[in-house]
């Protein structure tokens, strides 16, 4: 058999660089899709928005106290298709996560303390798997789990100290929530509370401090912005959150500060806004969008700001 | 387990102030000291004795073993996972490691100085009234605000952040934050200070410093001082051992290591021909 | 060992306050394990409350009926063809074989009691076993025959008084009778997982459910698997850094933390709204939970590309490979493994999703499996949150059963991602 020739040798290096750059083009395409996601969601939310708000000034909608959407009564009125002011919302929202965090919070910072600072390795290669599951429980079983069982329990619990608890309320969904959240604050707050150096522990331990002195009085200060930022990172799973909310918060605007009542959240109005009967283009749907832009920057927002948080308190004990 | 509390054991137990027992009693006696991290065998059989009201360098090449033998003097190796420490330390007499000793109790005793500093993400104020604070020392206001002061001052630092207490000790330049540890260490009023390389990363203006102050606080502490520098050791120390390869090789009057050492590498290293 | 041998001014209570202190270290560490186990104590109560709840969809109540099978109860004639014994009105037959079990009940109110006792499914089951076989004509047979919902219930429930409001105290009463008799018992519940959704409790499944999520998980893994780990190679082994890819880079990681919701939005804008996709499609319902999935499926696959050494690469380019070539040939084999689990467990969360899948219409009520991804489906998930949603008390277990399934799906999945990460796992 004769030896390959230059000229061969040239060819299949051509058509293979054909094919090298076919190849290239197809993972840039790929790599791009998620810019291409982001602009497609920016691009529908914000294109549906404007149309709603053409409909309805965005005062209006930021500012507003009552949200009822429900379509006009008599077919000739077709702006009044009711009012959209979104407060009640916002307010519901914060309402669910605010509850949702003061669970979490203590919860998650008090375990990742406990695994970080005192638990064996073999305890906590035990108990870390375990707490990840109840982050990997899907949202719709735990809103199920607060409709069934959380939320009659406060219910009958609350009549026994004469407090009145809605059937569906923010803090049944709020608490269900917070449980879920859990996994989330207290493995960021291991990781930082690691991060935070040995010599500002031994500095401690070496003036005859106590381990939990020197968690309270050093570690956590240290760590504090650190887990700061985590906590943003939670706050905007919260107030994202779905399914829980839809089953257990309720679905009328109301516009409290008390967790004991019903209220309705700006991922439940999607919902609401969404299923069931209607146009496409009624200002009910169009509003969903507005909604869903709000939603998007306010969770955007609450995630650059976290992760910056987190990056950078990562990169001062590099 | 409860001990009836003697008047002479209060006494002792906040003794800072007392002047030295005889020479025969050395303020720390440790012998057969065994230290390994892991299995791995860091120090052996290292027997020495350090006496009250005086500094005592430890010298020796990196990686001998100093700070090994520092950090047992105050259990800090207790918080090092895998580290095993054999052998007897006393302090005034009483076995360091004897089951019922409370590093706690211990560490009040026996301070410490971080080779790099430390202070804590706090003000200057706070790291200052650390120690006091959890040992419950001074009450507050103007009491621990005293103690403050008194420790700063000693530690040659009042002057330069009189004025900016509550300000965050991160932000003090590096030879002050090593005064600031120092303070934070006085200010509890050990027995024992423990340095770990107290300057190297210092100037020699701070270094000059420190080590006055060194001179000043020997009147109130047994202070027990690493340093790769010998003139700092022969500047500050009464006393002096040189380690090497984990082992104790000599000690002795500080005067005598460097001027007349029995040992070849003694010698060798204290000329700057090994290390 | 006695007190005189501890060194008495390096004990706890040589110094004043020391005790309580380490009193007060033990509360804080209480504190810590206590925060640890609320969270495992929850994660305990809630499992358990799911499979007890759950548990009874699996089961179902059973009567033994004694059915006239004679030809003019079932009303044939002589000389009867297959089609005739289709035609045959099995309701009245069933109804008449309860009543003859209690011949002394009279009455119109009374007798619409004693049938609801039976399933809405009981003709069904009759005709079943009549047509497949058609020689039991003319006999007089018994068969366990399932029980309606509210029966079932009140059995399940241990017959206690205060479970079931829905039953007369009459209809109380047949059932400690047929209990006597040894008419009831409990069985296996196959329907559950071989039936589709009803608007009857005992006969409402989740195989539709199922299939609906598979062939939504199916859509999802073939989009997110090509393009994340085709975006994943790029980024790891092409891609120049510059401000280009910088902004990718976080842009996908903010991706991953927007709210699922937001992905149901843009699919319903973009899917159905421009491309005209079909409402309730599997197929759409995989391509938003593909979007979803992808920021995650990027980062874990670039997670493994990054463990493979760089020696490898410099191995196969030194013989001559080009930079193509080496990568696809010898880097990304090593980090399949690696790429796998990260999809695994992206599809497990795929696979819980619920909130995106409303928003594209998947919650329509379904009676019939899907059997093309064009078709309305739902998913497992949402029928979970369709039947928590139904009045019914007797959709309250079968929510329960089906999110068991759920749960059994995804710790397979789990399971398998964990087995694949040991099998190979490497030290280089
Ligand atoms: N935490 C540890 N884990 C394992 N080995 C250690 C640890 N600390 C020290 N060692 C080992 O013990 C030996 C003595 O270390 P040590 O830190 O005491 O040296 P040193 O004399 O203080 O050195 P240097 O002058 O560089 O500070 C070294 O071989 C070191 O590798
Ligand atoms: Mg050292």
């Amino acid at each position: 058999m004769a030896l390959t020739s230059i000229k061969d040798l040239k060819g299949r290096r051509q058509s293979q660089m054909i094919l090298e750059r076919a190849i290239r083009f197809c993972l840039v395409s790929c790599a791009a899709t998620a810019v291409v996601i982001t602009v497609g969601i920016i691009g529908s939310l914000f294109f549906e928005a404007m149309r709603f708000f053409r409909d309805v000034p965005l005062f209006d909608f930021l500012f507003g106290l009552e949200w009822s959407p429900q379509t006009a009564l008599r077919a000739d009125q077709v702006a009044a298709s009711g009012s959209f002011g979104a407060v009640p919302l916002f307010a519901g929202t914060a309402l669910t996560s605010i509850v949702a965090l003061s669970i979490s919070a203590p919860l998650g910072i008090f375990s990742a303390i406990y695994l970080s600072e005192y638990a064996g390795i073999s305890t906590r290669n035990f108990i870390k798997p375990l707490l990840e599951i109840l982050a990997g429980i899907p949202t719709v079983v735990y809103g199920f789990f607060a409709a069934l069982v959380i939320a009659p329990a406060l219910r009958q619990y609350g009549a026994l100290i004469g407090l009145d608890v809605a059937s569906e309320s923010a803090l049944a969904a709020g608490l269900v929530m917070g449980v879920m959240i859990i996994p989330l604050i207290s493995s960021i707050s291991d990781d930082i509370i690691s991060a935070v150096p040995r010599s500002l522990r031994e500095g401690s331990y070496g003036l005859g401090a106590t381990k939990s002195e020197t968690i309270r009085n050093v570690v956590l200060p240290a760590a504090l912005p650190g887990i700061a930022g985590g906590i943003l990172l939670a706050t905007s799973r919260a107030v994202g959150e779905t399914m829980i909310v839809v089953m257990a918060a309720g679905l009328a605007a109301n516009l409290t500060a008390n967790p004991l009542e019903a209220v309705t959240t700006v991922t439940v109005q999607i919902v609401v806004l969404l299923t069931g009967d209607q146009e496409f283009d009624s200002t009910k749907t169009l509003a969903a969008f507005a909604l869903g832009l709000t939603l998007f920057f306010v969770t955007l927002t609450l995630n650059i700001i976290g992760n910056q948080i987190v990056r950078r308190f990562r990169e001062q004990y590099d | 387990m409860v001990i009836p509390m003697t008047k002479e054991m209060q006494f002792s137990a906040t003794s800072g102030l007392e002047p030295s027992p005889s020479e025969a009693h050395p303020k720390i006696h440790a012998s057969c000291v065994h230290v390994s991290y892991s299995g791995r065998p860091a120090i052996r059989d290292v027997d020495l004795d350090i006496r009250a009201n005086s500094v005592t360098a430890l010298i020796g090449p990196s990686g001998c073993g100093k700070t090994t033998f520092l950090r047992c003097l105050n259990r800090m190796n207790d918080i090092i996972d895998g580290c095993e420490v054999r052998g007897n330390i006393q302090l005034d007499g009483e076995d360091i490691y004897a089951a019922g000793v409370d590093t706690v109790v211990l560490r009040r005793r026996v301070g410490m100085v971080f080779q790099k500093p430390n202070p804590f993400p706090k003000s200057i104020y706070e790291n200052v009234a650390y120690g006091p604070r959890i040992h419950g020392l001074a009450g507050k206001g103007k009491d621990l605000d005293a103690t403050v002061q008194s420790s700063l001052e000693r530690a040659g630092l009042w002057d330069e952040v009189k004025d900016r207490l509550d300000a965050p000790a991160t932000g003090l330049s590096g030879g002050q934050q090593q005064r600031l540890c120092i303070a934070r260490a006085i200010a509890i009023e050990p027995d024992v200070i423990l340095m770990d390389e107290p300057c190297s990363a210092l100037d020699p203006i701070a270094t000059a410093r420190i080590e006055e102050l060194i001179d000043e606080l020997k009147q109130n502490f047994t202070i027990i001082i690493v340093t790769h520098s010998m003139q700092q050791a022969a500047r500050v120390s009464q006393y002096t051992a040189f380690f090497h390869m984990g082992e104790l090789v000599e000690e002795g009057e500080t005067k005598v290591i460097f001027t007349n050492p029995k040992d070849p590498r003694t010698e060798a290293y204290v000329t700057g021909r090994i290390g | 060992m006695t007190d005189q041998a501890y060194p008495p001014n390096l004990v706890t209570d040589a110094v004043p306050g020391v005790r309580k202190r380490h009193g007060k270290e033990i509360r804080f560490r209480l504190l810590g394990l206590s925060a640890i186990l609320a969270s495992l104590g929850f994660l305990v109560f809630f499992v358990a409350s799911i499979v007890i709840t759950g548990y009874g969809a699996f089961v179902k109540t059973v009567v033994l009926v004694d059915v006239d099978l004679s030809q003019e109860a079932l009303g044939l004639e002589a000389g009867y063809t297959s089609t005739d014994l289709e035609d045959v009105s099995y309701r009245t037959v069933v109804r008449g074989a309860i009543r003859g079990m209690f011949a002394d009940v009279s009455g119109r109110s009374a007798r619409r009691e004693l049938t609801g006792l039976l399933g809405a499914g009981a003709e069904f089951e009759l005709k079943d076993i009549v047509l497949k076989n058609p020689e039991l004509v003319g006999s007089q047979q018994s068969f366990w025959m399932t029980a309606s919902d509210d029966f079932d219930l009140f059995n399940k429930g241990g017959a206690k008084e205060e479970t079931a409001t829905q039953l007369t105290p009459q209809q109380k009463d047949w059932y400690r009778g047929l209990l006597r008799d040894g008419r009831v018992k409990t069985a296996f519940n196959a329907d559950f997982l071989t039936a589709s959704d009803s608007r009857d409790p005992e006969l409402a499944g989740v195989w539709g459910a199922i299939k609906g999520s598979f062939f939504a998980l199916g859509i999802c893994l073939l989009l997110s698997f090509t393009v994340g780990v085709l975006a994943a190679i790029y980024l790891e082994e092409f891609a120049p850094k510059n401000r280009w890819t910088s902004f990718l880079e976080v842009n996908i990681n903010n991706l991953a933390a927007v709210p699922s919701i937001t992905y149901g939005l843009l699919g319903l804008a973009i899917f159905l709204g421009i491309f005209g996709l079909p409402r309730s499609a599997s197929l759409v319902g995989g391509m938003v939970l593909a979007l979803m999935t992808l920021p995650t499926i990027i980062i874990s696959s670039r997670v493994a590309l990054q463990a493979v050494p760089p020696s490898i690469r410099e191995a196969a380019l030194g013989i001559g490979a080009s930079h193509i070539q080496a990568v696809f040939h010898h880097v990304v084999p090593l980090a399949l493994p690696g790429m796998l689990t990260g999809t695994i467990i992206g599809m497990a969360r795929a696979l819980g999703e619920t909130a995106p899948l409303l928003m594209i219409g998947m919650v329509a009520f379904i009676a019939d499996a899907p059997s093309s991804v064009l078709d309305p489906a739902s998913a497992l998930p949402v029928q979970v949150y369709l039947w928590a949603d139904s009045p019914e008390r007797a959709f309250a277990e079968k929510t329960a059963g089906a999110i068991l399934v759920l749960l059994a799906f995804l710790v397979l999945m789990n399971l398998a991602a964990v087995i694949l990460r040991k099998r190979f796992e490497k030290r280089w």
